[in-house]
């Protein structure tokens, strides 16, 4: 049992404890705060993968911006306690059968098609740095890039627009 | 490198599967949209996963691709939140059915 493995297994069981809490927390801002901890977590996993950018994005991008937002929101419309009984009896277990169908089905293509998956290899040195990563941003994908400054620039406008309170 | 890709891919399904719980069981719309980041995040993981072991930055470029986009899609749908909250005083999605015939 080497470090990387009990690394692994660890931060994996923090990472689904830390999404179930997520799922039952009765209160929105222990939900938002355990979701911060599953996204620290899914970073390090990057890092275990030869991701130190995109690691480092995850934190600033997701457990960092996105997450304050989420708080920001739940404060300001005082939504921690907003809890709705559900009206359909039947969801919840139609739900839980149908996860487990899910999981059955992942679990069969990725025990059944082991034998396509990668295997392990060596790296090249500088494989996931951000001179790699900028590299391939703005040569191989740089039309997609200016499409997604589009897609940002959409985003704000529409956020503008849909919080707007009209004067009369 | 010892960890074998089919562990990341299982904790990524894992993931996935609680997200899409929660979008399933939780009617809370706050909670609904932090389900569907956590089901964007997963399927990052195992992006990631596949990038490392197939030695391509194109998996790890996707993911930062779609970082973008829930970056975009939370900033329109908390907005869409605060709108709806501010007419309606609820978030429960069960109570969003006014464009219902």
């Amino acid at each position: 049992m080497n470090i990387q493995l009990i690394l692994f297994f660890v931060l994996a069981l923090v990472a689904i404890a830390t999404a179930l809490g997520m799922l039952v927390s009765r209160n929105a801002v222990y939900a938002a705060l355990f979701l911060v901890l599953n996204f620290a977590t899914v970073a390090v996993f990057y890092l275990l993968l030869d991701a130190p950018f995109i690691s480092v994005a995850q934190v600033t991008v997701y457990a960092g911006a996105i997450m304050v937002l989420f708080l920001f929101v739940i404060m300001l419309l005082g939504g921690e306690k907003l809890n709705y009984p559900s009206k359909l009896p039947w969801q919840r277990p139609a739900a839980i059968v149908l996860g487990v169908i899910l999981f059955a089905e992942a679990v069969i293509i990725v025990l059944g098609q082991r034998g396509l998956l990668p295997m392990d290899m060596a790296l090249p040195e500088y494989f996931g740095s951000p001179v790699d990563i900028g590299g391939t941003l703005f040569t191989q994908y740089l039309l997609p890039f200016e499409v997604t400054s589009v897609l940002l620039l959409v985003a704000i406008v529409g956020a503008i627009v849909l919080t707007k309170t009209e004067k009369k | 490198m010892p960890v074998a890709i089919e562990y990341y891919l299982g904790l990524a399904v894992i993931l996935f599967i609680i997200g899409a719980m929660g979008v399933l069981l939780r009617r809370n719309a706050l909670i609904i949209f932090m389900s569907v980041e956590l089901m964007l995040n997963s399927a990052n993981l195992a992006f990631v996963a596949f990038a490392r072991y197939w030695q391509q930055p194109g998996g790890q470029i996707f993911v930062f691709f779609i970082m973008t986009v829930a970056a975009a899609e939370v900033a329109v749908g908390l907005a869409l939140i605060v709108t709806i909250f501010r007419s309606k005083a609820s978030i429960d999605v069960d109570q969003m059915n006014s464009l219902k015939g």
